[in-house]
């Protein structure tokens, strides 16, 4: 018997790029802007004024990592869970239900399409961050496999919110009362290692600090913690992720009633 | 000849306790248009939904072109079509993309002329490009109508396909579902509109509170449960029954001006027995100035089944 049917997978996919197309201006040139205003006031304007850098390098390099992974968490997990939500809401999802479609095509088709939307603002931010501050990539392909995996990793955490909420309220409290300020205290603008004890201890607590560091790492060849251990708490979360989806659809939860 | 889908002992309770079906059994086949009559809240959206994987049965089974829907999921939901109820689609999408769209999800290769040939079918050509917001309520229908047969689907559930549409526009999504059963499709429809079921259906099961209270061919069902009704206006009134009336289902109304018969089960016998009486009458010398029969309606069967010992008069009354 077919277990994946490819055809299936490829519309929700195209379906769901295109509704990110369609709503660009919000989708793509707002996270785009705010993004490069981060970079103006604190790489060039303020990091211009810090001459001892942090770690070795100029303040607007380092902070171009934590950045990126900023956008990505909030957008990965925002338009995925949009694409289930909406569909949840209006009641499109019969026809989602009631396809010959399983897990697997819905999560390449959703999942997908927010984590190929991730990379193209990944790819955005990173041209239009070159124009404000001077970084490197020691490590391109790493780096894009590394972002390719938070951003599957938050699309799926995305896709559970989605399933999970039943009002936009609930849509958007975890990626702005959780997912920012945990970016923000993950080290995106300073380093760890800078913290005195016990804030340094509290902040190892913090799991965004380990997806920071894993990106900084990719870019600079060194962080404040192992690479390994970034990769692999990663990879958990994305396992962990997956294993729940699938549970979702086993038993209908949220979705069948 | 193999039913094209048997549905065994199915019930439906929700976490709260509230059981929408009841152990239902049903038996539909292949290439006929059935329609499923109750009031609202009977059970037949969740009945519709076990079947196409939106609800999860709390026990029972459903096999559909003789496997288990189940176990084999994957390969019958592509057989099957499902019109919902609710105007529900990505209402931002162009009417083509979204009926393309919708071929696509069930796995098939686009299919440019079928989908026109759907389009035009529904007089939606026209509209291929508009977005489906833009559209009036019984084009939007019409939409999730067309969305529904871009996979040419072998069964077609169709969830109150006429709800809210004028008078018009239900008579034309009559004739589309007459030619989709021309075409082979078996249709399974839920209407609370008994003309509808009347008009169209070849057989007519009606539920209430979740429990299958009668499946039967429409004529077979008229005949077994239809009943004749005659009001006989008398030229002059009469102060009680003759004897000779006793014989028949009669009683004396309007002050004994009319005679009213109600009786005949099935039509075709109730009508003869009029006609009888009529005769005796003459014969009796009584004279009548006017004679108003009426046969039963489906609705008038309806009507009868759901007000039974148990139905919403009896709860009213007790």
């Amino acid at each position: 018997m077919n277990i994946f049917n490819v055809r299936s997978a490829w519309t929700i996919y195209k379906q769901e790029l295109m509704r990110a197309f369609r709503t660009a201006l919000q989708s793509i040139l707002a996270p785009v802007l705010t993004t490069t205003l981060y970079f103006v006031v604190f790489g060039a304007a303020i990091g211009s004024q810090m001459s001892g850098g942090v770690d070795g390098l100029n303040y607007g390099a380092f902070i171009v990592p934590g950045l990126l992974l900023l956008t990505i968490l909030g957008e990965s997990t925002s338009n995925a869970s949009f694409g289930i939500y909406m569909p949840r809401f209006t009641g499109a999802i019969y026809e989602l239900l009631s396809a010959p479609v399983g897990v697997a095509e819905t999560l390449v088709g959703f999942v997908g399409a927010a984590a190929t939307k991730s990379l193209i603002l990944a790819a955005i931010i990173l041209l239009t961050a070159s124009f404000c501050v001077d970084y490197s990539i020691a490590h391109p392909f790493y780096a894009f496999l590394y972002i390719l995996l938070v951003s599957a990793s938050f699309s799926l955490f995305g896709f559970i919110l989605g399933i999970w909420a039943d009002s936009f309220e609930k849509l958007t409290i975890v990626p702005m009362l959780i997912l920012t300020p945990l970016t923000f205290l993950g080290g995106t603008f300073y380093s760890i290692d800078s913290l005195p004890e016990p804030w340094r201890a509290v902040a190892m607590a913090n799991p965004i600090v380990y997806l920071v560091n894993g990106l900084r790492w990719t870019f600079y060849g060194s962080s404040d913690v192992p690479i390994g251990l970034s990769l692999g708490l990663t990879l958990l979360f994305l396992l962990v992720c997956v294993g729940f989806i699938s549970w979702v659809f086993r038993t209908g939860w949220r979705l069948r009633t | 000849m193999q039913p094209i889908l048997e549905i065994a002992g199915l019930t439906k309770t929700y976490k709260g306790g509230f059981t929408a079906l009841r152990n239902v059994d049903l038996s539909i086949r292949k290439g006929e248009i059935f329609a499923l009559l109750g009031p609202n809240g009977a059970g037949k959206t969740t009945l519709i939904g076990a079947v196409c994987g939106l609800v999860r049965p709390s026990s029972g089974t459903i096999h559909a072109f003789g496997e288990d829907m189940g176990r084999h999921w994957r390969r019958l939901r592509a057989r099957v079509g499902l019109v919902p109820q609710e105007l529900a689609t990505d209402m931002f999408e162009p009417v083509l993309r979204s009926v393309n769209h919708s071929r696509g999800l069930f796995g098939l290769a686009p299919n440019p002329a079928l989908i026109e040939e759907i389009l035009r079918a529904l007089s939606l050509w026209d509209k291929r490009d508009a977005q489906i917001r833009t559209l009036s309520g019984g084009m939007k229908r019409r939409v999730l109508i067309a969305k529904a047969l871009a996979h040419e689907p072998e069964l077609l559930f169709l969830d109150e396909p006429t709800a809210g549409v004028d008078v018009e526009l239900r008579r034309d999504m009559w004739k589309q579902i007459a030619r989709l059963r021309e075409r082979g499709t078996t249709v399974i429809l839920t209407t609370h509109y008994i003309e509808e079921a009347e008009e169209m259906a070849d057989r007519v099961g009606i539920i209430r509170k979740g429990e299958i209270l009668m499946v039967d061919d429409k004529a077979t069902m008229m005949k077994r449960l239809g009943r004749v009704e005659a009001l006989i206006s008398l030229a002059q009134p009469l102060a009680g029954l003759p004897e000779f009336l006793s014989a028949y289902p009669v009683t004396l109304i309007e002050e004994g001006a009319v005679l009213c018969y109600r009786g005949g089960e099935g039509g075709v016998a109730g009508t003869a027995e009029v006609a009888e009486l009529t005769k005796a009458l003459t014969r009796a010398g009584i004279d009548y100035t006017g004679i108003d029969i009426h046969e039963s309606s489906l609705e008038d069967i309806f009507v009868n089944l759901l007000e039974g010992p148990d139905g919403p008069s009896a709860e009213a009354a007790a």
